[in-house]
């Protein structure tokens, strides 16, 4: 394993600086050092798991059960860092991306660290708590990690080299001008423009932010409304339904920015909160396993 | 008619009051005249509240008029005291319109026909010009203004701009931002807008759909009363509300009157100032010219000029500048012992490039220079250390280290450095000293300055750049001799982005050498241009029709405006005929380029999509301007999952501001070019630096040491929009206390409104920010080091666009 850990921080410190030079991504970091790693690590628990013979069965009270439970919690511990590490920039030579790298790897180790600390001794207690918590942990990182390498085309795509601020700020431009050109409308017309005028293209709660669904749109609805009427300046009316249209085309790729962007973050909310409970819950198995001791 | 007077001053800024209050104290008879009814029009004109820096610090001030850093009105407050203490007798309302005579007996004329007469002139009108003035009832109201400094002084009033060229447009548009509330309202003259750019008039018609600006054509202001102007409009007269005009109806630049007089100036171009002697008179004896007309653009070298000036008219011989102790200083560390004037003697008769700098221009220079005395076998420069001055040998020789254990010896008077000068990239070769030597180094600021004001220094160092670049490329035993007929039919060419130089196809024997800019080279496969190769500075091409003599087998065209030096064919042939070894060399060369293409070719008949995408990308690259970057920022949007964290990693490692907008900028093929600074091989944010504070660093990274006086020069210079004007927030709460508490703002730049909030009413000056590659950062740029993904990636054009690339997406 030691060619895997040709460090290249004694290079750092000659004048050539460390820098990336590759777009290399944080699953393929390093010819996929981490995925060796825990790839090697979790071979060796499940062979050594085989062949060592605990007595009177394999428990996680047992030496054996004891030293994966403490590489278990060190690593959950570690991975939990990863959030500091991110926000913490230190001016020493490391990158966020091997942090990433080993965090998804090792984490996925977890699945048989934790589960094989268990000697498959699950139950309804404090104990199989945490390993239900540590389990959430892992699947939503999964999803994290399914995202990360799915979604960000999918983002530069829509966004078709616009900034979030650009399209908040079109939107803006074609209210101004629906603004101006629906002064002529009816008020039977202006009321539905108004509305859409109104509309806050963040409105819409979380369940249209992740699906794009927005169903209650006073845009779409100003469009069928104007479509449908025929009360004001036909030559008016027309204008505004461009502008409308115009101004739906661009919420819509608004609305697929917001959503890609909120199917990226949502799982954060889980795994986070989720990992403070599974420290609590870890805290507490430790506590009572040497509490009765 | 008025009495003679010894010396009138035109102009009453810094310079002309300096000079003005010497002439009162030394009770010299004198007159100051001012074409506005204040004193120093053009810091009068500076926004209220203002600060007015005084750098150079280090130069001491030596006038009778008061100076330290301070608001606008502080300085003008003093000088208008400073101006009655020293007896100055100043003459408003009086705008020069023409000077005849000679020494002894000059005759001014005023526009308001007044004749003045004096025995000598000291010309201090500055570089402003002046702006054409309104010429409606009302003109001369005080709401009326010339130009905007900030918009957002101006917040929720009546504007209108009259006059729509470029300035009133830029300006129109900035005072009308949505979030200062201004009512803006654009007057032209005439139906369209031709004198503008067509960017700006495309943005201010969006703003006026936008319901931004009120834009009105064949409309001129008729009448200005306070809160109201009264408009010519083809439908008749209007009155609108309107609190401030600003007025931009062009100006007069002062050169031609300078020149109406007799002076004469160095060059025909912009930049060129009044020849002057080293007491400051020009070509016209008895005219003398300071301040920024003179090519002094700070106010402390005004004043002291000003001072020095009426000195020397009075007849002072033995008045030693206000730099002579910074002067004495910088030779103070030599081993022989002489006087600053010695020693500025000796370096004009020893160093061929400084022949022909007059004496005043020396001092000047040397101020920016410094010299030093190396042992013999002391080392100057290593190879591929940073580094862009050039050296001088005033005594002694030089060593270059060709090779291992090979040296190439540089003579006294000779200059060595120069690539660096010229190229921006990194020194080629290791420099010693071959015997007890004496050497000025000059800083690259301070060396273009004297290219672009002395004609001689410049033809010498240009014809000794190109020796020497031709020597380091086509090496085996070429000597300077070698190379003269070559260097004699050599020409230097000037081709804009994108210019074909050379044609696949065509005939043709010419070899180029890239002095500066970048070059691409393009084969026409399969009915289309597929991209070969990056050519940085300091590579040449064309080399293979002259050996083969078959026709070119690539197009070569230029990926940024570049400076090329053209060899004759027929002179380079016989160089080569005569060194049988550059001849090897230089075949051995094109085997290798020659195996390139044939690797490339070969490729597209196997792996047609990858070489297509590998060309593609290379032009997109190109097209970014990335041809001139010597080190950017890409993002590969497969992988970048927009979290910002490069945008915080960068606020977090430098004063709490970001230096890169990751989402703005172009993208092809999911490979994003963001907002950040490329660190240009010939970088536009020095190119115009009032106090020279932005310099290439260690790394090669282009960065800003303290000292900018937010004249925001840069940011107008930079193509690429990487430079902002900002003042950095106060420092927030640490990390561990947002996370636990929440406390502040968290990590990356604070929102507006939070270091609004923290700040209060204090306005801290803004100065520009631009990426300095985390210079003195251990660990290397944060924002590369702080991607989790991946998406974030520090590149050279050459590294990017390497062969081994191609090779890896072809699998």
């Amino acid at each position: 394993m030691a060619s895997l850990f040709q460090r290249r921080r004694s290079k750092a410190t000659q004048t050539e600086r460390v820098r990336e030079r590759r777009h290399e991504g944080f699953l393929r970091y390093a010819n996929f050092r981490w995925a060796k790693i825990s790839g090697g690590l979790c071979l060796l628990i499940i062979v050594s798991y085989a062949l060592i013979d605990v007595t009177p069965r394999p428990n996680g009270g047992s030496w054996y059960g004891y030293t994966l439970g403490t590489i278990g919690a060190g690593l959950i511990l570690w991975l939990t860092a990863l959030g500091y590490r991110k926000r913490k920039m230190t001016s020493d030579h490391w990158s966020l991306k091997a942090w990433t790298s080993a965090h998804v790897y090792l984490g996925l180790s977890l699945i048989v660290i934790g589960t094989w600390h268990t000697g498959f001794q699950l139950g309804w207690n404090v104990h199989t708590l945490a390993w239900v918590l540590m389990m959430l942990v892992i699947l939503s990182g999964l999803y994290g990690v399914v995202v990360y390498s799915t979604l960000p085309a999918a983002l530069s795509n829509n966004r078709d080299e616009m900034t979030q601020m650009q399209m908040l700020e079109a939107i803006r431009a074609f209210d101004r001008q629906l603004h101006a050109a629906a002064q002529p409308l009816t008020p039977q017309d202006t009321a539905p423009v108004l509305a859409a005028l109104d509309e806050d293209p963040f409105a819409g709660g979380i369940m249209a932010r992740l699906s794009g669904r927005y169903p209650d749109c006073a845009t779409a609805a100003a469009l069928r409304a104007l479509g449908a009427s025929r009360s004001s300046d036909a030559g008016a009316r027309e204008k505004v339904v461009g502008l409308l249209s115009q101004k739906e085309v661009a919420l819509a790729r608004l609305r697929q920015h917001l959503r890609i962007r909120a199917l990226l973050e949502i799982w954060l909310y889980v795994h986070v909160p989720l990992t403070f409970a599974l420290i609590a819950a870890l805290s507490a198995h430790i506590v009572s396993v040497f509490f009765y001791w | 008619m008025t009495e003679p007077v010894k010396v009138a001053i035109i102009g009453s800024g810094p310079a002309g009051l300096s000079a003005a209050s010497r002439a009162g104290q030394l009770g010299l008879s004198h007159v100051l005249l001012e074409k506005t009814d204040h004193l120093s029009d053009t810091i009068f004109k500076y926004q209220k509240g203002k600060r007015v820096l005084a750098t150079p610090e280090r130069l001491d001030l030596r006038s009778d008029c008061r100076f330290a850093e301070g608001a606008r009105e502080y300085i003008l407050g003093n000088w208008d005291e400073d101006a009655v203490n020293n007896k100055v007798n100043v003459v408003k309302h009086a705008e020069v319109t023409a000077v005849t005579g000679q020494k002894g007996a000059f005759e001014i004329k005023t526009a308001k026909g007044d004749v003045y007469h004096a025995e000598t002139i000291v010309l201090a009108i500055g570089t402003q010009g002046n702006p054409n003035r309104m010429r409606c009832e009302g003109a001369d109201l005080p709401h009326i203004i010339y130009q905007v400094d900030d918009p957002e002084d101006f917040k929720d009033k009546h504007i209108t701009v009259v006059g729509s060229g470029d300035a009133g447009i830029e300006n129109a548009l900035g005072v009308a931002e949505e979030a200062l509330e201004n009512t803006v309202t654009i007057l032209n003259r005439s139906k369209d807008f031709a004198r503008a750019k067509a960017k700006n008039v495309s943005d201010m018609m969006e703003a006026g759909e936008n319901g931004l600006i009120s834009i009105r054509t064949e409309t001129q202001p008729k009448l200005v009363e306070p809160g109201w102007l009264t408009l010519e409009t083809p439908t008749g007269d209007e009155k609108i509300p309107c609190d401030v005009i600003v007025a931009r109806l062009g100006s007069v630049a002062p050169r031609g009157f300078v020149e109406s007089m007799g002076i004469e100036f160095t060059g025909p171009d912009r930049e060129a100032f009044p020849k002057l002697s080293p007491t400051f008179e020009s070509t016209v004896p008895g005219i003398f010219v300071i301040g920024a007309l003179a090519g002094y653009p700070l106010i402390k070298h005004c004043m002291n000029q000003g001072y020095d000036v009426v000195e020397f008219i009075n007849g002072n011989k033995n008045l030693t500048p206000a730099d002579e102790k910074d002067l004495a200083a910088i030779f103070a560390n030599l081993p022989q012992k002489k006087s600053v004037s010695e020693w500025l003697d000796y370096l004009r008769e020893r160093v061929r490039i400084f022949a022909d700098v007059s004496p005043l221009q020396m001092r000047e220079f040397m101020l920016d220079s410094k010299v030093a005395y190396y042992r013999k076998g002391d080392v100057v420069f290593e190879k591929g250390e940073p580094g862009s001055s050039l050296f001088a040998i005033a005594d002694g020789h030089a060593e270059v280290e060709v090779g291992p254990g090979i040296t190439v010896p540089i003579e006294q008077g000779s200059i060595f450095g120069e690539v660096g000068l010229i190229s921006g990239r990194k020194r080629g070769a290791t420099i010693r000293a071959g015997a007890d030597s004496i050497f000025v180094e000059v800083s690259r600021t301070a060396a273009l300055k004297l290219m672009a004001a002395v004609p001689g220094a410049k033809r010498v160092i240009n014809r000794i750049s190109l020796e020497r670049q031709l020597l380091q490329i086509f090496k085996g035993g070429l000597t300077v001799e070698d190379l003269a007929p070559v260097v004699d039919a050599a020409e230097v060419e000037r081709v804009p982005a994108g210019k074909v130089v050379l044609t696949e196809g065509e005939q043709g024997d010419d070899v180029y050498v890239i002095r500066s800019g970048s070059m691409v080279v393009e084969k026409d496969i399969g009915g289309k241009p597929i991209f070969l190769r990056y050519l940085p500075a300091g590579s040449f091409f064309g080399e293979m029709g002259v050996l083969s003599g078959q026709p070119r087998n690539a197009t070569v065209k230029a990926a940024v405006g570049a400076e090329l030096i053209k060899l004759t064919g027929e002179s380079f042939r016989r160089m080569l005929a005569a060194r049988p070894q550059v001849r090897e060399a230089t075949e051995a060369a094109v085997a290798e380029r020659a195996q390139m293409n044939n690797f490339i070719e070969s490729r597209k008949a196997t792996y047609s999509s990858a070489v297509d995408l590998y060309s593609d990308t290379a032009s997109f690259i190109m097209k970014e301007g990335l041809g001139e970057a010597t080190d950017a920022l890409l993002i590969d949007e497969n992988l970048c999952v927009g979290c910002d964290n490069c945008e915080k990693a960068c606020a977090d490692s430098h004063e709490g501001l970001s230096r890169l907008d990751r989402e703005a900028g172009k993208t092809f093929a999911h490979l994003h070019v963001p907002t950040s600074c490329r660190h240009c091989e010939h970088p536009h944010c020095m190119a115009d630096c009032p106090p020279n504070v932005i310099h290439r660093g260690p790394d090669g990274e282009v960065f800003m040491e303290p000292g900018c006086i937010g004249c925001g020069n840069c940011m107008r210079n930079c193509p690429y929009g990487v430079i902002r004007m900002e003042a950095a927030p106060p420092p927030k709460p640490g990390l561990l206390r947002w996370l636990l508490t929440g406390f502040g703002p968290g990590p990356g730049e604070p929102s507006p409104k939070w270091t609004k909030k923290q700040l209060g009413d204090e306005k801290p000056k803004k100065i520009a920010v631009k990426c300095d590659m985390c210079k003195g950062i251990a660990g290397g740029p944060a924002c590369v080091r702080a991607c989790p993904t991946g998406a974030a990636i520090r590149v050279s054009p050459e590294e990017f666009l390497s062969i081994a690339r191609l090779q890896e997406d072809a699998g």
